[in-house]
């Protein structure tokens, strides 16, 4: 086993891009995801990998997509106002059936918000992060260790579906240090990318990546095979952890910083005697429907803890179809829930 | 051991972060399950800067730490914002060269280092930190004599290896107290 280190997480983010494969970052500046984009910098040019600092996000999204097209594994990396302005990028990438990392060290909005933590693009990241029929892998780690975990499974899902995949962090995470073991190196292509456009030499038809579809039957049927796969990612890449809900009569549900606000408050009901636990989301799409459905059947009613207005409870109660009451609690702003505040919460719901 | 939950704070500059770090690489080393959460932003740039710092046996839930069992604060705006969240029962120790009140609280024990005047006298200007670190590990005991050493070793990069001895001192001034 390889020794521990203590890392920030947003360094523990772009080394674990690198261990996965990916010599190829484009990135510009922003609060508070820019130690990643930093260490790249460092990084990329001593392994004879491509750290490239855009004019613009827009810029380094397009990249991005341009690296994917050529078959190697590229990332860039943002916080939420550069996110929005990716989100044409990723629709094209998206539209081209293209693999590529992005992550979000979400701060808080909207406009330029502030640069706290914040969980308010829960909706952009799984629902809306550009135009057209089109959902993203969204991977939501609460450690910097399954920050380094995550960033590796992302790449190779989005190998293996062909389609951008997110990281959705927040400033907590990518500000605090914990301990971590970093990951074997990986090769640079997982696995084989027939179709990338990276010359053929004369032996080969020669690949075409674009995502202009003029014909509707041709559109439609592509946006249709990409749907297909999508169903096949909601059978079998849900991922959730269920923390002490075997008896639990309120179950929390919440994912990333404030999954980790939720786990004190629950350990907090627990020693206090309550019948409380946790369900925490790791991917956001595909949502963990069937984690929330278990919860529903177990617990008399569920409480969504988000640092946002109220975002995934969204997803929580189509995932319970009214079969138990839902309830919301939520910071936002830059603001971090207490264990307090969640516990007060919990009680309320127990009366 | 029980759990620490800390809040070292200052204002940006007297190294209340690197502070911080000395105690986490002692949890690391000591195979411990320990979090390190700085403040960011505007504020670190002449205003107040602090970091939360977990120590445990088990896995860190909230890495934000709103009610500390101990305090480090090296200024009076640091110890007035904090004061009052510390736990009952908790450890505060202040730089008292740069703070000229009393701790108004009987619940809690308050350990009044003259930090800055001790680093200035004994030429470790910058240092009152660790002298607050050392302090710390006498009286809270939150690793083991060769840990905090090897602590120092791994937070002072190898450029700045001269450093080293000044940091050894400063625990050494710390520890005495």
């Amino acid at each position: 086993m390889a020794e521990k280190v203590l890392m920030k997480g947003n360094e523990a983010l772009a080394e674990a891009a690198i261990q996965a494969g990916c010599h190829h970052f484009f990135g510009y500046p922003i609060t508070p995801q820019t130690e990643l984009a930093a260490y790249m910098a460092k990084r990329m040019p001593k392994i004879g990998g491509t750290y490239l600092q855009a004019e613009s996000e827009i810029a380094a999204v397009n990249m991005v997509l341009g690296a994917s097209a050529a078959g190697v594994r590229a990332m860039t990396s943002s916080s939420s106002p550069g996110i929005s302005l990716k989100g044409e990028g990723i629709s094209y990438m998206a539209g081209s059936d293209l693999p590529a990392v992005i992550i979000n060290v979400q701060r808080g909005g909207p406009g330029l918000g502030g640069i706290q933590p914040s969980q308010a693009d829960y909706w952009q990241a799984t629902k809306a992060l550009g135009h057209g029929d089109f959902q993203i892998l969204v991977f939501a780690p609460s450690t910097v260790q399954e920050m380094v975990n995550l960033v590796s499974d992302a790449f190779d899902k989005a190998d293996q579906y062909r389609m951008p995949a997110m990281i959705l962090a927040d400033g907590m995470l990518g500000q605090m240090m914990e301990p971590v073991e970093l990951p074997e190196k990986k090769e640079q292509t997982a696995i084989e990318k027939p179709w990338a456009a990276c010359g053929h030499e004369g032996k080969r038809k020669h690949n075409i990546v674009n995502s202009l579809y003029l014909t509707p039957n041709a559109l439609e049927s592509l946006v249709r095979e990409r749907y297909e796969r999508y169903e096949t990612i909601k059978a079998n890449e849900q991922r959730a952890e269920e923390y002490r809900t075997e008896d639990a009569d309120v179950i929390v549900v919440a994912y990333g910083a404030s999954s980790r606000v939720a786990r004190s408050a629950v350990n907090k009901a627990r020693e206090e005697g309550l019948k409380v636990g946790l369900v925490r989301p790791i991917t956001l799409w595909p949502f963990p429907t069937d984690a929330i459905q278990r919860a529903a059947k177990q617990a008399k009613h569920l409480l969504v803890v988000e640092m946002s207005m109220g975002q995934m409870v969204d997803d929580v109660r189509l995932a319970v179809e009214g079969s138990v009451p839902v309830s919301f609690y939520g910071r936002t702003g830059g603001i971090i829930p207490t264990p307090k505040e969640v516990l007060g919460e919990i009680k309320k719901l127990l009366k | 051991m029980k759990d620490l939950n800390m809040v070292f704070a200052g204002f940006g500059g007297q190294g209340v972060l690197f502070a911080g770090k000395v105690v986490a690489y002692a949890g690391l080393i000591e195979g411990r399950e320990l979090s390190w959460l700085p403040s960011y932003g505007p504020e670190m740039r002449g205003g107040t800067a602090n970091c939360s710092i977990c120590l445990s046996d088990e896995p860190i839930g909230s890495p934000l730490v709103t009610n500390p069992n101990v305090l480090i604060a090296m200024n009076r705006p640091s110890l007035d914002k904090f004061v009052n969240d510390v736990e009952p029962g908790g450890v505060i120790l202040l730089d008292s060269s740069l703070i000229d009140v009393k701790v108004e609280r009987d619940d809690v024990t308050t350990y009044y280092v003259p930090a800055s005047t001790l680093a200035e006298e004994n030429g470790l200007k910058g240092l009152a930190n660790i002298i607050l670190v050392g302090k710390l590990f006498k009286e809270v005991g939150f690793c083991s004599a060769e840990t905090l050493d090897k602590a120092l070793q791994k937070c002072i990069p190898a450029r700045k290896a001269a450093m080293l001895d000044f940091n050894r001192k400063a625990i050494e001034i710390g520890s005495a107290l």
